[in-house]
């Protein structure tokens, strides 16, 4: 007897492989990966192609950028498993991505939890199509793992703020449209209790930003500076420019870190410039044996983290996993780490050139001690798990 | 699509496998086992067989449960919490497996009926290598002689049935004999966990045609699904007690205090217990896929036992030097059960294949060459 539940399933497997197959420009299937293959939209991005430019209309208009969203929203309104099935069906036709975005991963999620009706009918269908590019304005230079201290303010005027102090660390604020932004609203509230989550033009009179280099030769963050910043406090009916409510900021910002958790924690695809750990040590025909039995380590671990990010979507499906999701931050970004050391260690002197015949290894090497600082870092997931989940002893 | 989560039935096996367990088998029996010089209770055993654990992998024919190798996954787990001894492994899950495969009914409703224990006997030295077989099994007029010895043969010296890998000319073969034929001769090893391991010495043991299970030079075969469910379920035992020591570690570091504080509220031990309880988390992961995947499709789950053993092993091996550490010197006395944690995890790292041997066969499904 067939198995009614798996028929539908590989029928709807058939049928977006189909559409894949059908609109993915040849120019955007290949196996090789490097940043630039990235298509992070906005007003002022830059199609690297007009391929990638087509491939994103031919997604957002299906709604294919934000798969699990609702419709109404520019998603597609997927269930797990067929988000799950088109992203698999991605992969083995080798695919790019059409677009990602710190308004997909991280703003879309904050506010389809917290965000009016009228809120999610502006700003998400923007996210979904490209258009608006977002940053993520929450470190300070006071402010980092003690994010709840962050000092820029708003000082109410009626109708609008104004917003003054200044961010660092912001992702890609230079290229960005909009930023959303912790911001204190009451300075003599406890520093939990007064700071709003705040959404901002990036061309307001007064922002401005400054590019920080990083270690990896890129210079993708910035600091992000607000002198004298008017924010209206209403972008039109029903659109307050605040996500939830007035200084109770802190649970949207929780609500988005554990999404940004999640996706840093997973952002390890075991493959690198398209390849794998094994078939990089095969190529190199490494016989060291220090490094193979770390590759075999390192293989064993690798899978089961992916079984486990499976089995935490089945988890939140059924109900969450709240603070357990740091665990996926902590474990996947070092696990990350740990897969970079390797391959630099196997290329050897190979994999030492910013743009060598590993292509960007090195590049990305270093980028990827990141991972366990952005979003939080080892130690504060750490701190998490212990005090939150095994509920250890304070001082 | 099965998930990796458990279903209501499997939480209710859990529930009432835990509730039994705690009640009947606390993590004492073993101390008291220990000191009676048995390997394990047997009026347990009578109970477990009664609530059909024994004949969890036997078809309902011959008067199993039938349950799947999710659930033997779960009474395996939920024994090493406690480090509960019993048949149940070597029997119910190793034998079984191998047996219904076989098609030997009889031999199946003796096990659910718990009137058979069995030992698989196929170490030969120091590491699990089952291809190295050298024990013979020489034809001899219609059947077999069968010489050799054996070694760690877990269940070995209680079992009342051995299966028993020999190479005969045809290539290795499995035979299922009772442990009292003659030339059988059984010394019991005194291993560091005080449960049931053997040597035992065959000579010249005689053995027929139907005592061969699966085909004669089918042995790997015979046995190749019966190894996968029993490394799964010892996996799933490691991982038991792996939760089983976090549990009393993360107990003790909200109660002793030390500096006028508990010593959980010092951040090196937050921290190492943190990243403990993430290591066991990740390892849960690779239990139940081994579960859904035996199910599924039992000769295709090398990789996912293989990755659940490696896992469960390193995990285990982690959370019993932690939970000593964190104990302090009360963690390396006799009296305190921490210390049965650390022994049965060296002894469960080694049989049926240790780290080494399990993540070279995750290696090899990855493409890599180990
Ligand atoms: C590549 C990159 C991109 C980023 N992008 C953004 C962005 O887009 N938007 C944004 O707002 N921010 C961004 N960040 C900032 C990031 O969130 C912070 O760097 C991070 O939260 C750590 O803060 P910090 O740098 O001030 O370090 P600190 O908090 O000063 O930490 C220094 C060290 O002390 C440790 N430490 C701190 N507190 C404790 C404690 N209680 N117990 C034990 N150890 C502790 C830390 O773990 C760390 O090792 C980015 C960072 C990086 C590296």
């Amino acid at each position: 007897m067939p198995d009614m539940g798996q028929d539908r399933h590989a029928d709807f497997r058939a049928e977006i492989a189909a559409w894949i197959d059908e609109n993915a420009p040849a120019s955007l299937r290949n196996r090789s990966f490097s940043e630039d293959d990235i298509c992070w939209g906005g007003k002022r991005w830059v199609f690297r192609s007009e391929d990638q430019k087509t491939w994103l209309e031919a997604c957002a208009a299906k709604g294919l950028t934000a798969p699990t969203w609702p419709e109404a929203y520019g998603g597609a309104g997927f269930d797990r498993a067929q988000d799950k099935a088109f992203r698999e069906e991605l992969d083995r036709l080798q695919v790019k991505k059409p677009l990602d975005s710190f308004g997909l991963w991280m703003l879309g999620p904050a506010l389809l939890a917290f965000g009016t009706e009228e809120q999610k009918r502006h700003f998400l269908p923007q996210i979904t199509r490209g258009e608006i590019r977002w940053c993520q304005g929450y470190s300070e230079p006071g402010a980092g793992s003690d994010l709840a201290s962050v000092q820029t303010w708003a000082e109410d005027k009626g109708d609008h703020w104004i917003v003054n102090g200044s961010k660092i660390w912001t992702s890609y604020a230079d290229q960005a449209d909009w930023i959303f932004a912790l911001i204190r609203t009451d300075r003599d509230a406890p520093k939990h209790k007064g700071i709003s989550f705040m959404l901002i033009d990036m061309e307001s009179e007064g922002v401005s930003t400054k590019p920080i280099r990083l270690i990896s030769g890129k210079s993708p963050f910035c600091e992000t500076f607000f002198d004298n910043v008017r924010v209206p406090k209403s972008y039109g009916e029903g659109l307050p420019a605040i996500v939830g409510e007035e200084n109770r900021g802190w649970d949207v910002a929780k609500h988005l870190l554990t999404h940004e958790r999640e996706m840093i924690g997973g952002g390890g695809s075991g493959l690198t410039g398209g390849r794998s750990v094994a078939s990089v040590l095969a190529d190199e025909g490494t016989t060291d044996p220090v490094i193979l039995s770390r590759a075999m380590k390192l293989g064993v671990d690798e899978l089961a983290m992916n079984l486990t990010l499976e089995r935490y979507k089945d988890m939140a499906k059924q109900g969450g996993v709240g603070n357990a999701s740091a665990m996926l931050k902590y474990y996947g970004t070092e696990l990350n780490k740990a897969r970079f050391e390797l391959l630099m260690s196997a290329g050897g002197s190979d994999a030492l050139a910013w743009d060598g015949e590993h292509g960007t290894l090195a590049p990305e090497w270093l980028r990827t001690k990141a991972n366990s600082i952005e979003g939080g870092t080892s130690e504060v997931m750490l701190d998490i798990l212990a005090k939150r989940v095994l509920e250890l002893p304070g001082q | 699509m099965a998930t990796l989560i458990l279903t209501d039935d499997e939480t209710m096996l859990q529930d009432a496998a835990r509730g039994f367990l705690d009640g009947a088998a606390p993590v004492g029996n073993l101390r008291a086992n220990r000191e009676a010089g048995r390997a394990y209770d047997p009026d347990l055993w009578g109970e477990m067989v009664r609530m059909g654990w024994a004949g969890v992998l036997v078809s309902e024919e011959q008067g199993g449960s039938d349950m799947g190798f999710a659930a033997a996954n779960i009474l395996s787990e939920e024994m090493g919490r406690s480090l509960v001894a019993s048949p149940f492994l070597s029997t119910a899950v190793i034998a079984a497996t191998a047996l219904r495969r076989a098609g030997r009914t009889a031999a199946l409703s003796a096990i659910a009926a718990g009137e058979a224990t069995y030992a698989l006997a196929i170490d030969e030295g120091p590491k699990f290598a089952p291809d190295a077989t050298s024990m013979e099994a020489a034809t001899s007029g219609n059947g077999f002689r069968l010489t050799g010895a054996k070694t760690f043969v877990g269940d070995g010296a209680s079992a009342s049935r051995i299966l028993v890998l020999a190479r005969a000319q045809a290539g290795l073969t499995l035979f299922d004999i009772e442990a009292g034929r003659t030339g059988v001769s059984r010394d019991k090893l005194d291993l560091v966990d005080s449960r049931d391991h053997a040597a035992i010495t065959f000579d010249g043991v005689e053995a027929t045609g139907e005592d061969v299970v699966g085909d004669v030079g089918g042995g790997l075969a015979a046995l190749a699904p019966a190894l996968r469910a029993g490394q799964a379920a010892l996996a799933a035992e490691l991982t038991g007690l792996s939760a089983g020591a976090f549990e009393m570690t993360a107990g003790y570091l909200k109660e002793r205090k030390q500096f006028g504080r508990h010593i959980g509220s010092f951040q090196a031990l937050q921290h190492r217990a943190a990243h403990l309880w993430s290591e066991i988390e990740v390892t849960a992961s690779t239990i139940i896929n081994a579960g859904r995947v035996l199910d599924a499709t039992p000769d295709e789950a090398d990789l996912a036992v293989s990755l659940a053993k490696a896992r469960a092993t390193e995990t285990a091996n982690l959370a019993v030097r932690e939970g000593v550490q964190m104990h302090g010197g009360i963690g390396m006395t006799d009296e305190f059960d921490m210390g049965f944690y650390m022994k049965r995890a060296r002894v469960a790292a080694e049989w049926l294949g240790d780290y080494g041997y399990h993540a070279a066969v995750v290696a090899k499904a990855r493409g890599m060459a180990a």
